[in-house]
């Protein structure tokens, strides 16, 4: 029998709350994190200090002073449990990615692990159209949900405890850009220059959850151009929508 | 320009404010004070906006020079021995500073975090909304990092005045720390939710503004220990796969992959930061309802410290200071 367990609120203490919708990675449950997570930006119920959306829930940080955990559960649940208005398509960027090498130190590793030559593993990495699920963790580092099936590889058992900034990994049936030099159990196949976070930078942040992304191999001679025009301020990422 | 200077400074001293709001969705965390009540008496004493920014002072000794002039200063939270050239400097009260001499900060006798407020606040622009530091973010102003020695904090001068001024910090309990159950409360045992309640738990030797790891019991999960990650509050209380609970603070991942299974009540915060690594920590489950009330109390609490400020030698504020406190609360609030 079906039991309807969705949407489920849960408190996290006294001036926070989740919005579970469901309990997988899929694409559109995740829509619909950002359809709810829209709705409230739009409807404005005084008291809220900030969201974060994730996979499949919406984290809703909130002033007790100004609102309760029941207003907004009700407010929520109420919201969730009706068709939202589905949120404008995001952007699309094109990351440029230095594959193998001392730039991804664990693509031989994938390679044998799939079965594919390091090469194709490039090819299918590099060819495909991925979604933002969700940043998180340390700024700018970016949840990438579309990776062909092949290329998946289990965490590692032993954590890496530093991996260089702009790192492109793979961790299970996930890909990820990471920023910031960080600890990772996820696979080490490329970088690129681009920052996704940049606090130098008048704009700080230019991803939204809900883009699309989609990499292009480049050369070391061509990264080590692109990271300089990023020293300088540039997104690097190419914005495919303008 | 008047300029605070380090002469010395232990590790995790650092620049905090209330936080940095609006970057959680992109994984870039609050920081802000670990222990948000004496960040906000601190700046009570010296007439600044409670939630200005001030200097937070990790356990071991520091030293602070003021170069270019005279700086009013007071500290508040972990209890510490002070001098100025040799002569005793007391806590929870405003001294000047005079251009040229050294306030010497022994290290905690109690606590682990102190604040020291500057008359005037920090002269520093603001990073995404805050000065607060988050040292793996890259991220703090007037440094992104710890405080080191010979930094140069740029602050106002002190005003001339005839007396200094005091505050008595609002007394807040010795019981359990009061915890919310959830987010993941259904992801362990009816055991592990009674374990956590009973049990005497100890801050362990790796806890940092990052979290405060417990070492007591193991508890258990009724249903695996990963979730698909999701976001984190400042308190939360994170189970991994050892069982051994990670309390998650000021400096925390803005999202992860644990099951959370009680949450820290934010009134009780500050009190679990100033628990010092080998003390006991004891917890007691409260309906979020009553949670909210707590913060509510706290945040009226908050709002009127500058009422709580007297003059040392018992005369009364002129209404002035009051004034201009109040005025400065309300703009504090107008920001939430």
């Amino acid at each position: 029998m079906n039991v309807r367990r969705y949407p489920a609120v849960h408190p996290c203490g006294d001036s926070a709350l989740t919005v579970e919708l469901g309990d997988s990675i899929d694409a559109d449950l995740n829509a619909r994190v950002l359809a709810l997570d829209a709705a409230l930006a739009h409807d404005a119920p005084p008291g809220i200090v900030e969201t974060i959306p994730t996979y499949r829930s919406l984290f809703v940080a909130y002033d007790p002073v100004e609102t309760s955990y029941e207003t907004l559960a009700t407010w929520l649940t109420t919201r969730a449990s009706a068709p939202l208005p589905p949120v404008a398509e995001g952007r699309t960027w094109r990351f440029p990615v230095c594959y193998g090498g001392e730039f991804g130190i664990d693509l031989p590793f994938v390679a044998s692990h799939t079965g594919l030559s390091e090469a194709e593993v490039v090819r299918r990495h590099s060819g495909g159209r991925y979604r933002i699920y969700m940043m998180g963790f340390l700024p700018g580092f970016t949840y990438l949900g579309g990776l062909d099936p092949g290329l998946a590889v289990p965490r590692r058992d032993n954590p890496r405890l530093t991996s260089p900034a702009g790192t492109i990994s793979i961790g299970g049936i996930q890909t990820g850009i990471q920023c910031l030099i960080s600890p990772t159990g996820w696979h080490l196949i490329g970088r690129t220059p681009a920052r996704t976070y940049d606090p130098a930078r008048e704009r700080v942040f230019f991803l939204e959850p809900g883009d699309t992304v989609l990499f292009a191999a480049v050369s070391p001679e061509e990264f080590a151009a692109f990271e300089r025009r990023a020293e300088a301020g540039e997104l690097v990422a190419e914005d495919l929508v303008q | 320009m008047t300029v605070l200077e380090v002469v010395e400074a232990g590790p995790y001293t650092s620049v905090q404010d209330r936080g940095r709001f609006g970057g959680q969705r992109y994984g870039l965390g609050p920081a802000g004070a670990m222990d948000q009540l004496s960040l906000a008496v601190a700046n009570a004493v010296v007439g600044n906006p409670v939630f200005a920014a001030a200097i937070e002072i990790a356990p071991l000794p520091a030293r602070f020079r003021a170069v270019g002039g005279d700086i009013r200063l007071a500290m508040t939270g972990a209890t510490r021995g002070m001098t100025i050239a040799g002569r005793a400097v007391a806590m929870n009260e405003t001294f000047v500073l005079a251009e040229d001499e050294v306030l010497a900060v022994r290290a905690a006798s109690e606590g682990v975090f102190s604040t020291l407020a500057i008359e005037g606040g920090i002269r520093a622009e603001p990073v995404f909304g805050s000065l607060s530091m988050h040292a793996r973010s890259g991220i703090g102003a007037p440094f992104a990092r710890a405080l080191m020695a010979g930094d140069r904090i740029p602050v106002a001068t002190a005003r001339l005045r005839e007396a200094e001024r005091s505050i008595v910090p609002p007394a807040r309990g010795t019981g359990p720390l009061r915890v919310v159950a959830g987010p993941q409360d259904d992801h362990f045992t009816a055991e592990a939710m009674a374990t956590l309640v009973s049990a005497s738990w100890r801050i362990s030797a790796t806890s940092d503004r990052m979290g405060y790891r417990l070492e007591g019991p193991v508890l258990a999960h009724s249903k695996g220990h990963n979730i698909i990650s999701d976001g984190i509050a400042f308190g939360a209380i994170q189970v991994p796969g050892n069982g051994q609970p990670l309390v998650l603070l000021a400096d925390r991942g803005t999202t992860g992959g644990y099951p959370k299974i009680a949450t820290i009540a934010s009134v009780d915060l500050g009190r679990l930061a100033q628990i010092p690594v080998g003390s006991p920590v004891h917890f007691t489950l409260v309906p979020v309802a009553e949670a909210e009330n707590l913060a509510r109390e706290r945040h009226a609490l908050v709002m009127g410290l500058a009422g709580a400020v007297r003059e040392v030698g018992g005369g009364a504020l002129s209404s002035e200071f009051l004034l201009a406190a109040n005025l400065a609360g309300a703009a504090i609030s107008g920001e939430d």
